[in-house]
């Protein structure tokens, strides 16, 4: 079962809001209410909203934490896991020793206590990436699709903020937001059987890095040796959702020199708090 | 104390309970699709709750033990024979050294599980001893197994002759299943007759299915305007359904996220059920209310072996 990297950002928005005439554009109205949604017997989703924005994103990131550390305490007793993405929690719990009502319950307070917290600082991860060459293949029909120069896609790639909206689909794959809405092109009609680690991709409006190999359809544009999967480093995973990603340009020897630098284990990613 | 493989059997892996703690950076949780054949089969043997075992599929496999040992075989009936003569399911079983384990193809059901007595000895990945195809980590090398391969099974503190008396119940595996199910989280995605037909057909395993979902064949089931969702999270047994509108029941390799919605999950009691489905076999879905569902699961936790 080869699995896409779905959503569409936008494309989804709008699907989403010219859906008003069916029952489910109904029921979704009240959009600006929290739901909560029981997701089978052990587990329960925390629904925030139907789109894909920051604000939202923020909230969902907030409580994902607050929930992780009450659950460390007697606060919170019977929480698993806590999976945040988009615009949701999915939180998973054991039904021997709390359910849904009651876990609803105290979510719902920690949720109202979220309100009064302050703006904390960014956490911007430097990564560093080798545009075009051999893992760019595809840089050359994003020039032909947007019109752009090379230069010019290099500068509004690297130049943005990306956040990380959420994990998932592959061990430490990063779903960013955030990319210019000038280097948008469709994916592939036939996807590759398999894109390298580190291969950095553009599919419809987002941008990511692929952690592993993997098929994907993705348009190549570049290449990181900085690995966000590595099953031999202390933190498997190198980033998390709610934090932050820059793409720094480098050149091919760059490329190479950081990849044996980061063999030897004397590599770490730049980190910029702001 | 090792387990030669002789042959491996269609598909053959280390599993274990599932490597939990890590769905928030994207690695899934696997083990064993059919938890309850694999706690039954750490019962048998004294082991502990979270000892990792094998599970085979469909065409089981040949095992020499090198030393004497108790094995446990559950789930799926593969006609277990030691040196050749048939020996039963679900008890356990003195094996000496030399001794050759042989599993046949399944009969009824799909995956059959061996625990060793002091468990299959595999590093431990983030907490887990399962193996993890898609990602090539955890369980032997990160694979399944193959010809050749040398597994090291650990300290056993309890003799053949204390556990001699164990024994579990057969399970049925019967061509058609009834599954049980939560609706929701989205089957506000789907229509009416949508929802109709997901509850009243009678859907097939298709030969597509494997450890990350079991992929059904049958009425596609109708939804307002498509059945993209913004990507969210996945628990286990969550009925996706793609634009196909063929339903996808997703079980322990599992992604974490996903982008399809989802009309109702799959109680966990009834996911072994599927766990045992070959292709080809019939599924229906029975709608019950969470509070029912929780009832059941309280009630069978004092049923429970250990």
């Amino acid at each position: 079962m080869v699995a896409e990297i779905r959503a569409d950002f936008h494309l989804k928005q709008k699907r989403k809001s010219g859906q008003a005439e069916g029952e489910a554009g109904l029921k979704r109205k009240d959009e600006k209410k929290t739901r909560y949604l029981p997701a089978g017997d052990s587990a329960l989703v925390v629904e925030f909203g139907n789109e894909i924005d920051e604000k939202l994103n923020t909230k969902v990131q907030q409580l994902a934490a607050k929930i992780i550390e009450a659950s460390r305490t007697a606060l919170l007793s019977g929480v698993g896991e806590v999976i945040p993405t988009f615009r949701s929690l999915l939180v998973t719990y054991d039904p021997l020793r709390t359910d849904f009502e009651q876990l609803k319950n105290r979510l719902i307070k920690m949720e109202e206590e979220l309100q009064e917290e302050k703006k904390t600082s960014r956490r911007i991860l430097k990564i560093p990436c080798c545009y075009g060459g051999r893992y760019g293949l595809d840089l050359a029909d994003l020039m032909e699709y947007t019109g752009l120069s090379r230069e010019e896609i290099i500068e509004r790639h690297s130049s943005a903020c990306y956040r990380i909206y959420m994990m998932g689909f592959l061990p430490g794959f990063a779903y960013l937001g955030g990319l210019d809405r000038k280097l948008e092109m469709p994916r592939l009609k036939t996807p590759r059987v398999k894109i390298p680690a580190g291969a950095v991709g553009i599919g419809g409006n987002q941008t990511g890095v692929y952690p592993i190999d993997s098929p994907g359809g993705w348009r190549l544009i570049g290449g990181t040796p900085v690995d966000f999967y590595n099953p031999e480093r202390e933190e498997p995973i190198l980033c998390k959702a709610g934090e932050f990603i820059r793409f720094v340009p480098i050149t091919m020897d760059d490329y190479y020199d950081i990849r044996h630098m980061i063999l030897r284990k004397e590599y770490h990613v730049e980190v910029e708090e702001g | 104390m090792a387990m030669k493989v002789i042959t491996p059997g269609a598909l053959t892996t280390v599993q274990d309970g599932g490597r939990y703690g890590y769905q928030s950076t994207g690695i899934g949780v696997g083990g064993c699709m059919d938890m309850d054949s694999y706690r039954k089969a750490n019962y048998l043997v004294g082991n502990e709750k979270g000892e990792a075992v094998l599970e085979f599929t469909l065409i089981g496999g040949m095992l020499e033990l090198t030393e004497e040992t108790v094995l446990a075989l559950t789930g799926a009936d593969m006609a277990p024979k030691q040196n050749g003569e048939p020996v039963p399911m679900n008890v356990p079983l003195a094996f000496q050294a030399g001794d050759v384990l042989e599993l046949g193809m399944a009969g009824t059901g799909c995956r059959c599980y061996l625990a060793v007595a002091g468990g299959i000895e595999v590093p431990l990945y983030l907490g887990s001893r399962s193996t993890n195809l898609k990602c090539k980590f955890g369980g032997y090398q990160g694979r399944a197994l193959q010809r050749g391969d040398v597994l090291e099974v650990g300290k056993s503190g309890k003799p053949y002759e204390q556990l001699k008396d164990r024994e579990c119940f057969t399970e049925e595996y019967p061509n058609t299943v009834v599954v049980r199910v939560i609706e929701g989280p989205q089957e506000e995605y789907f229509t009416k007759k949508g929802k109709k037909t997901f509850y009243k057909s009678v859907y097939t395993v298709s030969d597509k299915s494997d450890r990350m979902g079991c992929r059904l064949d049958g009425p596609a089931v109708e939804s307002f305007d498509g059945t993209d969702i913004i990507s969210d999270g996945i628990a286990p047994g969550s009925v996706q359904v793609p634009a196909d509108g063929k339903p996808i029941v997703l079980l322990a390799d599992r992604q974490t996220t996903g982008g399809y919605a989802k009309i109702a999950s799959v109680c966990s009691f009834d996911i072994p059920k599927l766990a045992q489905c070959k292709p080809g076999n019939k599924v229906r879905f029975q709608k019950i209310t969470l509070e029912k569902a929780q009832r059941i699961m309280r009630e069978a936790k004092k049923d429970e072996l250990f």
